[in-house]
This record gives structure tokens, C-alpha cells and sequence, in this order.
């Protein structure tokens, strides 16, 4: 299947009283001075997105963005008061609960920014909890979820109970109980943001490691821009409930859409987000002291091109495509304003 | 808010413009009660008869009219009534047959046991290891050790009785408050509905509403019961919605992502999630219990409560204080055996303990039922020998006789002293007080704290008493309940205080307060009645000693739940200890010492009630007694009356409490 996975057009959600006037053919038809005057919070509002199968999409805003609320209309917890949510090419709103059941069931999990988990069950409860409410046979779903906990590195410790473990360890159950069920979308609502830095960097580890392993399709929602950019195939920035770009971590540091955007991107670091074809001037006949693959991040290569005196040759399907010196090295790494190819 | 700030800007002695409508408010009453009696008009005096409203009868000729007449075609109210009371009667039947009489077949003498109750060493062997289960080795040794006590001081039958009662309507107002809390929860406008008859079945006194009961459903043990449950179900209900709001948003998120049914996210994860919360509510609902079903012996509940109240009637000092210390040990047991429950509900276990503690416990079980089949094989090993029976009855006789012959002269001191010069002149100042005045300033001061809703709410409760007749009899209600309130207030908030800054003399203090709270109303009345004879002075002993412990427990809490941040930026200000505690602490800490004053004062209101029993005159005495005439009407009046009084002063330090933390902002 080539269409998107989820998508959502026009999408909005307010909150306040006598909602139904602002919306006008399934659209939100007021702006934001209209809103404000008549008291009505916009947590969301004009979302246009579509996330493909496969690929991992970072939500990122800071705290009252709306990013939280986005991401429950994309579940379906919450319902959006305009616009359309589609899964699959379904629209959420238009489907029946029963059916939503089912899909909430089968195809999706969701890991939470505080865990979520049940006191009063074990890990091993906790994980086979998802599959116990499908009504699967307990031999089952007790071998699938001591598979899911081996799966995070939990082995040995299913009969433990969540208050024994780590803020770190927890969050591996919640990961392993949102896999257990085999979802073809794996929210991922803050899941980190309640860890100890360094742990946060482990987690984002196993997410890569995982999302290797796995394939899923990720919605992930951070307030960080640096995790953001480590685990994104593409970023949505969101700000006052609007996305204000969405695009790969190298597109918005080339190419900040707005001074907001920007006011991210010029802290990023660049090294491991820019590739060689970014920073590439074009080649002209010079004696190159070796090559470097176009898709490559500048981080892999930066060493080798700032020792050597010669530039390197940035190649694609075997052919040289442009040249790389230790000048555009300098540059990235100062984090001087790039007039290279766009 | 900054330390500066509690300061006020304005020179020392100049008056406050927020204290204006306080001072003027108590000069006018000091004016009014000065006034000579033919300054004012009679009807202002004394409440004219002609205006008053005949509600007691109205309420007497409803139910009379409900009893009799009233019916739904196809089957009357008393049909129906007797249905409800017969369901009942099923598991209390049950319970009494199983823990106290047994399985009996025929009528009086003619009677035929079939199948004996527990015997007292099944019932101790089982509940020792019930005790060991949930609690561990201490439980099951305090559990052992309490039981024996009863079979020893020969309280068992009697105590049984008790303990089946309480056992059926404990299950039945968890399970019930359990019901009605989530459901409060789900449909908001049913929290609404809910909420004045939560309010006013734990504010009118027990007395108020055992009456109704014993029309609706006879005299006997159903009625006590229906009483029980609707006494101990509020807390329930309560603690239910407050547990059930406080399972994380992200629990029921994941029920929905999970494809959770509404039912499988409330019992799978809300309730579970909630448990521990939810066992202090269960706790709750078995305590209160235990405390109406002794007080509902006065409708045929039976058990330890009719054995005090007897004692209590022919002054039988010795077997009344064996009873009541029976009662304390039937509390404590069932008080720590729940805690342990609700500790347990939260605590994790290694599944091996585990299941070595099930294979002992399962096994202690069996013997015990082996036991209790024996006994219906055996009848005669059953009963406790009579030759291993102690009775510290006479003993106790002998004491309190001695202590009064020793110290007659100073216990009459002390009380005369306290009624001439405290109660008596506190009685005179309220009786003299004029209603029309009384109304009006308890509207203003509504008015004042919390605008015109809560001044039209109270004024209107208060003017309630004067409109049914019972204006006197409210004011020495106010009077006895208002000088035990200040007297506990002034010894709770000191304590608490003291106790706040010292771990280990609040441990203490909180095991003394701890059993204070899980006493019986009842048990209070019996040492104080032998000490100081009935009238005013032993009843306020015995709110005092009753309504203490929240005014502890509340100013506790408060001081030392103030931000240590606050406290170093005193001590860094170079404030000395004093200093701290008068300019830091107490001023931070007004809500909550205010909150728990409010608790003293409902809780003083239950205890006067129960004070009828040693001869007050106020409106404890005319529930009592119209209980004692089966008047319904003014049983119920009377009633409504003290639980109005509850109200208002709820009302108003709510308010006071609550604009006092918003004056603070959200706290630190």
C-alpha cells in the first residue's frame, strides 16, 4: 500500500462552550482573534499531515503547543472538532466504536510519557494486559509477552512488580506492552521525557534498535529537538497549535520555514544532521584525496576531510557529484550560515 | 507570598478595615444580651407558638399516611418495606446464625439447633491465621490475643452478635458506596444530585434517623442494619470519587488504546489502580459501623451495645466498662485488621513467601472448619467453660467507688468550678441572645465569606430551629456543642503544634488519637459518668475527649507541611524559634488548622447527641427521647435541626478556608 498510513486534513480541536459555529463544512471557519474573543482555546488547529508506512514522525512543540492533543486526535482518543483523521484512508470519526475497538486493539499501541503502568500487576501482567482484553488463551499471551520483555532487555524480572523498577525499566514494560499486541503504528506520547538524561539516551538508543528490528510506523512526540532529530525520519514543529513546518531534520536546518523554527535549528548540531551533498560546492576538475558518499553526515566523515589538504569527492552512483574542503568543514561546525546548494 | 507581606504596613494600632465587620458584629450582640428583657418585643424574645410551623406533624401524618394508606396498586408501601426487610434480613441472618446463635429451627423454647455457630477456638484459630495473612506475626498475635480476651471476660456471644452486623453492613456499604462512587464519577450531574444527602446523612445524628427506620422496618436488626449502612456509606462514596479522579488520565488513555470496553477499563484498571485508596474508604465504612451498631441496639441490633446501654441504664458501672473495654477490643481488631487490608492492597510479595503463606494459612482454615464440624457432632465441647471465666465487673465497682469516696471533694471542685463559671454563664449568654439577632448575623457572616448564596444558605438553616419551635433547645445545643469546640480546639491546635516538630512524640500522640477515633461514641460516656455523675459537665468531658483528635491531627499536618524553603528564609531573617512559629508557621498553616476545627465541630455535634444518654437538655435529648415515644415527626425535626447546625458551621469555615488559600494563591 502506497498511500499514507495516517493522515489528517484540516484537523482542529477547540475547547470551550458552543462549538458548533465555528465550524463550517467540517472546517474550522473562525480565526484566532474570532476565538479569542469568544473565549475558545485552539489546542489544535489547520493540521495537514500525512505519515507513511515505515517511517518515524516526531511531533516536536514545547509544552502548550498542542502537540498532546494532536497526537490523541491522530489515536482517536480524542475526537477532533474539525477536520478529518484518516487511518488507512478511513476516517476515525465515521467509524464505528466497535470497529474502533478493533483497531485500537490490533493495530496500534501507545507508550506514555508516565508510564501508564498497572500497580497491581506484575511485568509480566502488564505486558499480557493488552492481549488478555482481546481474550487471547493465557498460555499465549504469556509466552508473547515474555517475548516482548526479552525483546527490551527485561528478562528475569517479569514477576516484578513496577514500583521495583527504575523510571528507566518501567518505561522499557511500557514500550514492550505497547509492542505486545504487534501494532502497524506505535505512538510514542513524551515516552522519555520523565527519565534522567542519560537514560533518555539508552531509550532513544532501544527505539532505534527496535525500529531496526521491527519496521513500525512511528508517531513520536517530544519536546526536545535534539531527540527529535536523533530518532526523526521527519519532524513536525508545532507551535500555538499549528504546525509551522514539517520536513527531515536536515530540510529545516537548511531551510528554517520561520524565525521559530529557526530558533531550534541554529543551536542543532549540525554535524550529525547535515550529509555531504548539503554542504557540497560544485566539483572542478581538482585532485581529490578521496571520497565520501552524497547521503553521508558530515559527523561520519568530518575528521578525515580536516586532516587531509586536498578536498574529498562526494559521490553518487559512482559519480562524482561535487567536492567537499575543510572550509565547508569549519563552517558547519561553527554553525556559519551555509550558501551552498539548497 | 513573602514573609514582609503577613506584616500589616498600617502603624500597630490602628484598626484593620477587614476586621471592622468583626468587631462591630460582637459589640452589637455584647449590646443586645445587655439590653433589659422588656427592651425588646416579645415575639423577638421568645418565638411566637402562632408562627410556628407544624412540620413534626406534617412529618408524623406522612408516614403514618405511608404506613397505612399509602400504596402502588398493585402491593402497599408496608408490603414493599417488608420485602426489602425480609431480603435483608437474609445475609444478617446468616452471619448471626454462623458467628453467634447458629442454625436454629422452631420458635423460643421449642427451638432445635441444627448446626452450631463458630465455636470460640475455631473462630480464634481462624481469624489468627486471617490475621497472619494480611498482617503478619503481630497482627495474628493481636488478634489471638484479642478474641481470648473476649471469650475469657465472657463478652463472646454478645460480642459476636455484634461482629456479625457489623461484618454484613460493612460489605454491604463498601460494596454499595463503591457502586454510587463510580457512578458518581461517570454521570457528573449525579455528583450533584448526591451531594446534600451525603451531606446530611453524616451530619444529622444516628438517633435522627434510627427512628424512621423502625417504621419503615420494624423493630429488630434489619432496621439497625439499614441505619448502619446509610450511616457508614457517605465516606465510601466519598473516597471512592476521590481515588477514582486520581488514577493518572494516562491509565484510561491506555484502557481506550487497548481497546478496553468501558467496563473492562473500570474494573480491570481504574479499581485496581485505585485499590489502596479505596481500602482507607472500606476501613472507614467498618468503623462507622461498629459505632451505629452499637448505637442501634436501642432498636434491637442487640449485642455489646445492649449491654452497655443496660448497664448504663441501672448505673452498673463494673459491667458497663467491660462491655465498653470489650467494644475498644472489638474496634481495635477490626480497625488494624482493615488497615493491614489496605496496606496489603498496595504492598508486593515474593511468590514463594507467598505461596508458603497461603499453604499455612489455607491449612490453619481447615483445622478450624474441622473444629466447627466437630462441635456440631459434639455440642458440649462448644461453649466456653464457665470455670475458665474472668469478671473484672465488681473490681471495677470496688475502684470507682473508692476513687469517688477518696476524691469526692476535689472531682466536685473541678466541676463546680467549671459549670459556675464557664457553662452556666456561656448557657445565659446564648439563651439571652435574641433569635431575629442570631439569624441575621449568621447571614451576614455568610455574607461576608462566601456572598449571597452562602448567606441565604445559612440564614435560612438557621432560622429553621426558631420556625419548628426548638429555639431553646438549639441554643444549648450551640452553647455545650460552642464551649467544647473552643475547649478542643485550644487543646488540639496546642498539641499539634507540639507534636508537629517532634517524630517521635507525634507517634505517640497519633496511637492516643488513633484509638481515641476508633472508639464507639458510646464507650466515652462510661468512665466519665462514673467519675462525675450525668449532667452538662460529663457531657462535655466527653466531646471534648471525642472531638479532639482531628484539631490535632489537622494543625499537625498544617505546620509541618509548610515548605521548609519558607522556614530557612525565616531562620536566615534571624527570626527566633517563637517567632517562627507565631509569624511563619501558624499564620501558613490557618487553613488546615481551620479545616480540622470544622471536623472538631461536626464531630462534637455526633458526640452531643449521644450525651442525651447522660441527661443534657438540648436537641440530642429531644431526638432521644421522641425515639423513646416513637414521635417520628420530631425525632426527624430534631434531627434535621442539629444537622443544619453541622451545616452551617461547615459552610462557613469551608468558605473561611477556602478564601483565606485563594488569598494565597496555589500552595508552595
Amino acid at each position: 500500500m502506497s498511500g499514507p498510513v495516517l493522515a489528517c486534513r484540516g484537523v482542529a480541536k477547540l475547547y470551550g462552550s458552543g462549538l458548533a459555529r465555528f465550524v463550517k463544512n467540517g472546517r474550522l471557519s473562525a480565526d484566532p482573534e474570532r476565538l479569542a474573543a469568544d473565549g475558545v482555546t485552539a489546542a489544535v488547529r489547520d493540521v495537514d499531515l500525512e505519515i507513511f508506512r515505515g517511517e518515524t514522525f516526531v511531533i516536536m512543540g514545547l509544552s502548550g503547543s498542542g502537540k498532546s492533543t494532536l497526537v490523541r486526535c491522530l489515536s482517536g482518543l480524542i475526537e477532533p472538532t474539525a477536520g478529518e483523521v484518516l487511518f488507512e484512508g478511513r476516517d476515525l470519526s465515521k467509524i464505528s466504536e466497535r470497529e474502533l475497538i478493533q483497531i485500537r486493539r490490533l493495530q496500534m499501541g501507545m507508550v506514555f510519557q508516565n508510564f501508564a503502568l498497572l500497580p497491581h500487576l506484575t511485568v509480566l501482567g502488564n505486558v499480557a494486559f493488552p492481549l488478555g482484553i482481546q481474550g487471547r488463551p493465557k498460555a499465549e499471551r504469556d509466552k508473547r509477552a515474555r517475548e516482548m520483555i526479552a525483546l527490551v532487555g527485561l528478562g528475569g524480572r517479569e514477576g516484578r512488580f513496577p514500583r521495583e523498577l527504575s523510571g528507566g525499566q518501567q518505561q522499557r514494560v511500557g514500550i514492550a506492552r505497547s509492542l505486545a499486541v504487534g501494532p502497524d503504528v506505535w505512538f510514542l506520547d513524551e515516552p522519555f521525557s520523565a527519565l534522567d538524561p542519560l537514560i533518555r539516551r539508552e531509550m532513544q538508543d532501544e527505539v532505534l534498535r527496535l525500529q531496526g528490528m521491527l519496521k513500525k510506523t512511528i508517531v513520536f512526540i517530544t519536546h526536545d529537538f535534539d531527540e527529535a532529530v536523533r530518532l526523526a525520519d521527519r519532524v513536525a514543529i508545532m507551535k500555538d497549535g499549528r504546525i509551522e513546518q514539517i520536513g527531515t531534520a536536515e530540510e529545516l536546518v537548511l531551510a528554517p520555514a520561520t524565525d521559530y523554527v529557526r530558533s531550534f535549528t541554529r543551536e542543532a548540531p549540525r554535524a550529525k544532521i547535515l550529509t555531504a551533498r548539503s554542504v557540497m560546492r560544485p566539483a572542478d576538475g581538482e585532485d581529490f584525496a578521496g571520497h565520501v558518499p552524497a547521503g553521508a553526515r558530515i559527523a561520519a566523515f568530518a575528521h578525515d576531510v580536516e586532516a587531509s589538504q586536498k578536498p574529498f569527492a562526494v559521490v553518487e552512483d559512482d559519480k562524482v557529484i561535487g567536492a567537499i574542503d575543510r572550509l565547508a568543514m569549519i563552517d558547519v561546525l561553527v554553525g556559519r550560515e551555509l550558501k551552498a546548494a539548497r | 507570598m513573602s514573609i514582609a507581606a503577613a506584616e500589616p504596613a498600617a502603624p500597630a494600632r490602628s484598626i484593620d478595615p477587614a476586621h471592622v465587620f468583626w468587631i462591630l458584629a460582637a459589640i452589637v450582640t455584647a449590646a443586645i444580651v445587655m439590653l433589659p428583657a422588656e427592651a425588646l418585643p416579645a415575639w423577638a424574645r421568645k418565638y411566637p407558638a402562632a408562627w410556628q410551623l407544624p412540620f413534626a406533624a406534617w412529618i408524623s401524618s406522612f408516614t403514618k399516611w405511608l404506613m397505612d394508606s399509602a400504596s402502588f396498586g398493585l402491593f402497599t408501601v408496608r408490603d414493599l418495606t417488608r420485602a426489602i426487610s425480609w431480603l435483608l434480613d437474609q445475609p444478617l441472618s446468616l452471619a448471626r446464625a454462623v458467628f453467634a446463635t447458629g442454625f436454629v429451627r422452631g420458635q423460643g423454647s421449642d427451638a432445635v439447633t441444627v448446626f452450631p455457630a463458630i465455636p470460640w477456638f475455631s473462630m480464634v484459630i481462624a481469624a489468627t491465621a486471617a490475621g497472619y495473612a494480611v498482617g503478619g506475626r503481630r497482627l495474628a498475635l493481636g488478634m489471638a490475643a484479642g478474641l481470648l480476651y473476649l471469650a475469657v471476660f465472657g463478652q463472646w456471644t454478645s460480642a459476636m452478635v455484634t461482629l456479625a452486623s457489623v461484618l454484613v453492613s460493612s460489605v454491604l456499604g463498601s460494596i454499595g458506596g463503591l457502586l454510587i462512587g463510580l457512578a458518581c464519577v461517570r454521570w457528573r450531574w449525579l455528583e450533584r444530585a448526591a451531594a446534600p444527602f451525603l451531606d446530611i446523612a453524616q451530619t444529622m445524628p444516628v438517633f435522627a434517623y434510627l427512628l424512621p427506620m423502625l417504621i419503615l422496618f420494624g423493630f429488630g436488626p434489619v432496621s439497625a442494619m439499614v441505619a448502619t449502612v446509610i450511616y457508614a456509606l457517605p465516606p465510601m462514596v466519598r473516597v471512592t470519587i476521590l481515588a477514582i479522579r486520581a488514577v493518572p488520565e494516562e491509565i484510561e488513555a491506555l484502557g481506550r488504546m487497548t481497546g478496553c470496553t468501558r467496563r473492562q477499563i473500570t474494573w480491570k484498571m481504574l479499581v485496581p489502580t485505585a485499590l489502596p485508596a479505596l481500602m482507607v474508604g472500606v476501613n472507614q465504612v467498618i468503623m462507622l459501623s461498629l459505632n451505629v451498631v452499637i448505637i442501634a441496639s436501642m432498636i434491637g441490633a442487640g449485642g455489646l451495645g445492649w449491654d452497655v446501654l443496660t448497664a448504663l441504664r441501672s448505673l452498673n458501672i463494673g459491667k458497663g466498662l467491660e462491655a465498653g473495654i470489650a467494644i475498644t477490643v472489638l474496634a481495635i481488631l477490626l480497625d488494624r485488621f482493615a488497615q493491614a487490608l489496605a496496606l496489603r492492597a498496595g504492598a508486593v510479595e515474593a511468590e514463594d513467601a507467598a505461596r508458603r503463606r497461603k499453604a499455612f494459612v489455607s491449612s490453619a482454615l481447615a483445622i478450624a472448619v474441622a473444629f466447627w464440624l466437630l462441635t456440631a457432632l459434639f455440642p458440649a465441647i462448644a461453649p466456653y467453660p464457665e470455670a475458665w471465666k474472668l469478671s473484672t465487673a465488681p473490681y471495677w465497682g470496688q475502684f470507682v467507688s473508692w476513687i469517688n469516696v477518696t476524691f469526692f471533694s476535689t472531682l466536685e471542685a473541678i466541676r463546680t468550678a467549671v459549670l459556675l463559671n464557664i457553662l452556666v454563664p456561656v448557657k445565659r449568654f446564648m439563651l439571652a441572645l435574641p433569635w431575629p439577632w442570631v439569624v441575621f448575623l449568621v447571614t451576614a457572616i455568610g455574607f461576608r465569606l462566601g456572598g449571597w448564596r452562602l448567606a441565604l444558605t445559612v440564614g435560612l438553616m438557621a432560622a429553621f430551629p426558631a420556625l419548628v419551635g426548638l429555639w431553646p433547645a438549639t441554643m444549648i445545643t450551640v452553647y455545650l456543642c460552642g464551649v467544647a469546640v473552643v475547649i478542643a480546639a485550644l487543646i488540639g491546635v496546642s498539641i499539634g503544634i507540639v507534636a508537629a516538630g517532634r517524630p517521635r512524640l507525634w507517634r505517640t500522640v497519633e496511637i492516643v488519637i488513633d484509638t481515641l477515633q476508633t472508639l464507639p461514641t458510646f464507650v466515652y460516656l462510661i468512665p466519665i459518668v462514673m467519675l462525675f455523675r450525668v449532667g452538662d459537665f460529663t457531657a462535655l468531658i466527653a466531646i471534648v475527649l471525642y472531638a479532639v483528635a482531628p484539631a490535632i491531627r489537622y494543625t499537625a499536618h498544617g505546620v509541618s507541611r509548610i515548605a521548609p524553603e519558607l522556614i530557612e528564609a525565616g531562620v536566615m531573617t534571624g527570626c527566633t524559634r517563637r517567632q517562627i512559629l507565631t509569624r511563619i508557621r501558624l499564620p501558613l498553616a490557618t487553613p488546615e488548622i481551620l479545616l480540622g476545627i470544622n471536623q472538631t465541630i461536626l464531630l462534637a455535634l455526633s458526640m452531643l447527641v449521644i450525651t442525651a444518654l447522660v441527661g443534657t437538655r438540648d436537641l440530642g435529648q429531644e431526638t432521644y427521647s421522641a425515639l423513646a415515644k416513637a414521635d417520628v415527626g420530631r425525632g426527624v425535626v430534631a434531627g434535621i435541626a442539629v444537622a443544619f447546625i453541622g451545616m452551617i458551621a461547615d459552610r462557613l469555615v469551608s468558605a473561611a478556608a477556602a478564601g483565606m488559600k485563594a488569598r494565597r494563591g496555589p500552595p508552595q
